[in-house]
C-alpha cells in the first residue's frame, strides 16, 4: 500500500508540472500587470521593479527561473505585498482554509449521509419527497445566490448569526460560511447516498441478512451502509475540487481570510507568484485527496487490491 | 400438525404495466423431517412462494392467504416477530451462490452474527460452533479460511457456506431454492448428496426447488409441479415419473435426458411460452401449449382434484395411465 501511493504520488508530478506551465503563462496573458497602477509608475522605476522580479527577460526565461526557484521550495515574494514572501502569505490562509472545508465536507457527509439514507429508508413516502425536494432546490441554486441569502436572512432579518468577518476565527462566525459551502455538497451527498441505498437494499446480500432474522438496524448498519457509502467515497474527489471552487466565492462575500480569497484577491492585483503559489498548492491538494479517497475505497471493499 | 402449511397464498406484485400475479392459490403441507421438492419453468413462480413465506418480496410485491409455520402465521406477523423465526427455526439458501453472501465482510462474521442474534452465543462459542459446520459441510481447511471474504472462496465452495450458515440454529426446515443451478455438474452432485447426508442425520425438513425433476427424484419424496403461480400437480416421486397425470408434467418428464435413449434424437421440449402473468385469462393457463387442449379448458379454470391417494392434479382430462 506504502509502495502504490509513492507511485501514485510520483505519477503525479507530470501533471502538476502541465498545471504549473499553463497557469504561469496564462496570468502573464492576462492584460495589466502588478504594476500597472491607476496613476502609472514612473518609467524608470517600473523597469527598476521589472528587473528585480525579472518581468523585463523573455517569458522562457521567467518560467525556467521560477520552476528553479521552485524546486527548492522556494515560491518566491509576493509582487503586490513586497515585504512578504508567498510562503508566509499562504502560510496564514492555509489552516483557515483546511478548517473551513474540513468542517464543510464534514457537514456534508454526515448531514447528507443520514438524510439519504433516511430517504431512502422512507422511499416514495411523504419524507423522502421533501428530503429530496429540499435536496433538489440546495443543488440548484448557486453558491453565490445562495450566500447573500443566507447572510440576508439569518444575519440580517433574523439578526441570529454575523453577516460576515472572521472575528479571529470565533464560533458565530464561522456557521454561515460554512453552511453556505457545504449546502450543495449536503445536497449532493444525500441524492447519492439515497440512491445507492435503494440500490443496495435491493440486492442479495441484504436478502440473505434479512432471511438470517437480523433486526433491521443491523440489516442496514452492518450490511448495507458500507456498500452504499462507496459511490459516496469515490464522490469525495469531486466534492472536494467542487468546495475548493466554491470557497473562493464563500471567502470572498464572508471575508474569510482563507487560500480561496487570496487567490482571488492574487488574481486581480496581478500578483502573479501568489496566483502561482496558490494554484500549486490547490493542485497538489487534488492530488493527495484523490490518493486518500483511493486508500480509504480499499479499506471498504476488501476485493480492492494494491499491485 | 404440520410443519409449514400454506393455504390459498397469492403473490401480486404493482408493476407499471400493471399487476403481476406471480402465486395463484397455492396451498401445500411440509411435515417434520420430510423433503418436498417444487419443479417447475423458469417464472412459474417458484421462489416467489417462498419469499413470501420468509417475509423476503420486494418492495413492490403483497402476499395474501394463509402461511402456518407450526402453529403460527407467519404473513401477519411483524417483522421484529418475524426474525425470531426466519433464519432460526426456518431457513433458506438462494438461487445465486455468487452473490447471496455479503462481500464486504468475513466469513465470520457472516456466520457468527447469526448465533449470537438468535442463541446468544458469545463469539467465541459461535465461531467454534460456525467452524464445525463448515467442516461438516465439507470446506476444507475451515478453521483457517474462516477469516476469508466471500470471494476468496470458488461458487461451489459458496453455496457450501450458505446452507452452513442456514443451518447453523438447526433449523426444522431447510428450503434450498435451486441449490445448484449455477454450479456445474460434479459441484451439483457433490451437494445434492451433502444435502441428503443433513437430512438423514440432522431430520432436518427440506423443500428442494429446481427446474430440473432429475434433481428433485435424487432427494424428494414427494414432489408438487408449478405452472404460471399454480401447482397443478402433486404426488410422490414415484408416482409421477411413473404416472403423470397432467399434460404439463409428462411434457417436462419427456424433456429429461435419459441414460437409455439414442444420442442423435433430440430431446423433445414442450413447445411456446408460458403465459403472460399480467393477462392471464379464465381458462386453464397451460391450454396454449397443451397437446390435449379441449374448448372448455378455454373458458373453466381447472381446479386441484385428487385423483388418487396423495395424487392431485389440475386439469380436466383423465389421463390413460
Ligand atoms: N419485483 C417484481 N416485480 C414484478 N414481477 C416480479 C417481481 N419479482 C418476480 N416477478 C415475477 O414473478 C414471476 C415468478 O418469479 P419467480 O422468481 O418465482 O420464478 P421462478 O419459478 O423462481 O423462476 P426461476 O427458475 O427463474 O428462478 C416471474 O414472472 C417474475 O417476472
Ligand atoms: S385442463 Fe385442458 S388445457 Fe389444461 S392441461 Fe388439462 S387438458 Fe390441457
Ligand atoms: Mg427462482
Amino acid at each position: 500500500m506504502l509502495a502504490y501511493a509513492v507511485r501514485r504520488l510520483f505519477g503525479a508530478i507530470p501533471t502538476i508540472f502541465v498545471i504549473i506551465a499553463i497557469s504561469f503563462f496564462m496570468i502573464r496573458l492576462a492584460p495589466g500587470g502588478p504594476f500597472s497602477l491607476e496613476r502609472p509608475l514612473p518609467a524608470n522605476i517600473m523597469r527598476n521593479l521589472e528587473a528585480i522580479y525579472h518581468l523585463d527577460k523573455p517569458l522562457m526565461v521567467q518560467f525556467w527561473i521560477y520552476l528553479q526557484n521552485l524546486v527548492q521550495g522556494n515560491l518566491g515574494p509576493s509582487m503586490v505585498y513586497r515585504d512578504l514572501s508567498v510562503a508566509e502569505i499562504i502560510g496564514s490562509g492555509l489552516p483557515v482554509s483546511i478548517q473551513f472545508g474540513g468542517a464543510a465536507i464534514l457537514l456534508a457527509l454526515v448531514v447528507g449521509g443520514v438524510l439519504g439514507s433516511y430517504a431512502a429508508l422512507k422511499q416514495n413516502q411523504m419524507s423522502d419527497y421533501s428530503v429530496m425536494a429540499i435536496a433538489m432546490v440546495g443543488i440548484t441554486i448557486p453558491n453565490f445566490v445562495m450566500a447573500p441569502l443566507l447572510q440576508l436572512i439569518l444575519g440580517v432579518e433574523l439578526g441570529w448569526l454575523p453577516v460576515g468577518g472572521w472575528g479571529e476565527g470565533a464560533f458565530r462566525n464561522k456557521v454561515l460560511p460554512v453552511i453556505a459551502l457545504a449546502l450543495p455538497q449536503v445536497a449532493v451527498v444525500a441524492r447519492l447516498t439515497r440512491g445507492s441505498m435503494i440500490e443496495v437494499l435491493r440486492t442479495n446480500p441484504i436478502r440473505t441478512a434479512r432471511a438470517k432474522g437480523l433486526p433491521e438496524r443491523i440489516v442496514i448498519g452492518r450490511h448495507a451502509l458500507r456498500a452504499a457509502l462507496l459511490p459516496v467515497v469515490s464522490y469525495l474527489g469531486p466534492a472536494a475540487a467542487a468546495l475548493l471552487t466554491g470557497s473562493v466565492v464563500i471567502e470572498t462575500i464572508f471575508g474569510v481570510p482563507g487560500v480561496g480569497r487570496l487567490f482571488v484577491q492574487g488574481a486581480l492585483n496581478r500578483d502573479y507568484t501568489l496566483v502561482m503559489g496558490t494554484v500549486i498548492l490547490i493542485a497538489c491538494f487534488i492530488v493527495i485527496f484523490n490518493l486518500l479517497v483511493d486508500l480509504i475505497y480499499g479499506v471498504l471493499d476488501p476485493k480492492v487490491r494494491y499491485d | 400438525m404440520s410443519l409449514l402449511a400454506v393455504e390459498n397464498l397469492e403473490v401480486r406484485f404493482d408493476t407499471a404495466d400493471g399487476e403481476v400475479c406471480a402465486v395463484n392459490d397455492v396451498s401445500f403441507s411440509v411435515e417434520p423431517g420430510e423433503t418436498l421438492g417444487i419443479v417447475g419453468e423458469s417464472g412459474s413462480g417458484k421462489s416467489q412462494v417462498f419469499f413470501a413465506v420468509m417475509g423476503l418480496l420486494a418492495a413492490n410485491g403483497r402476499a395474501r392467504g394463509k402461511v402456518r409455520f407450526r402453529d403460527t402465521d407467519l404473513l401477519g406477523m411483524p417483522v421484529s416477530q418475524l426474525n425470531t423465526i426466519r433464519g432460526a427455526h426456518l431457513s433458506m439458501i438462494f438461487q445465486d451462490p455468487m452473490t447471496s453472501l455479503n462481500p464486504y465482510l468475513r466469513v465470520s462474521k457472516q456466520m457468527t452474527e447469526v448465533l449470537v442474534q438468535h442463541q446468544h452465543k458469545s463469539e467465541q462459542d459461535a465461531r467454534r460452533i460456525a467452524i464445525e459446520l463448515l467442516e461438516r459441510v465439507q470446506i476444507p481447511e475451515a478453521a483457517r479460511r474462516f477469516d476469508q471474504y466471500p470471494h476468496e472462496f470458488s461458487g461451489g465452495m459458496r453455496q457450501r457456506v450458505m446452507i452452513a450458515m442456514a443451518l447453523l440454529c438447526q433449523p426444522d426446515l431447510l428450503i434450498a431454492d435451486e441449490p445448484t443451478t449455477a454450479l456445474d455438474v460434479t459441484v451439483q452432485a457433490q451437494i445434492l448428496d451433502l444435502l441428503a447426508q443433513l437430512r438423514d442425520t440432522l431430520n432436518t425438513a427440506i423443500i428442494l426447488i429446481s427446474h430440473d425433476f432429475g434433481v428433485v427424484a435424487g432427494l424428494c419424496e414427494r414432489v408438487a409441479v408449478m405452472y404460471a403461480g399454480r401447482i397443478v400437480e402433486t404426488a410422490p416421486v414415484r408416482e409421477i415419473f411413473y404416472r403423470p397425470q397432467h399434460p404439463y408434467t409428462r411434457g417436462l418428464l419427456q424433456s429429461l435426458p435419459r441414460l437409455d435413449a439414442d444420442d442423435h434424437q433430440e430431446l423433445p421440449t414442450i413447445p411456446g411460452q408460458p403465459p403472460n402473468l399480467q393477462s392471464l385469462g379464465e381458462g386453464c393457463a397451460f391450454s396454449e401449449r397443451c397437446p390435449l387442449v379441449q374448448p372448455h379448458c378455454l373458458t373453466d379454470r381447472p381446479l386441484l382434484r385428487q385423483i388418487a391417494e396423495d395424487h392431485s392434479k389440475a386439469c380436466h382430462r383423465d389421463l390413460a395411465a
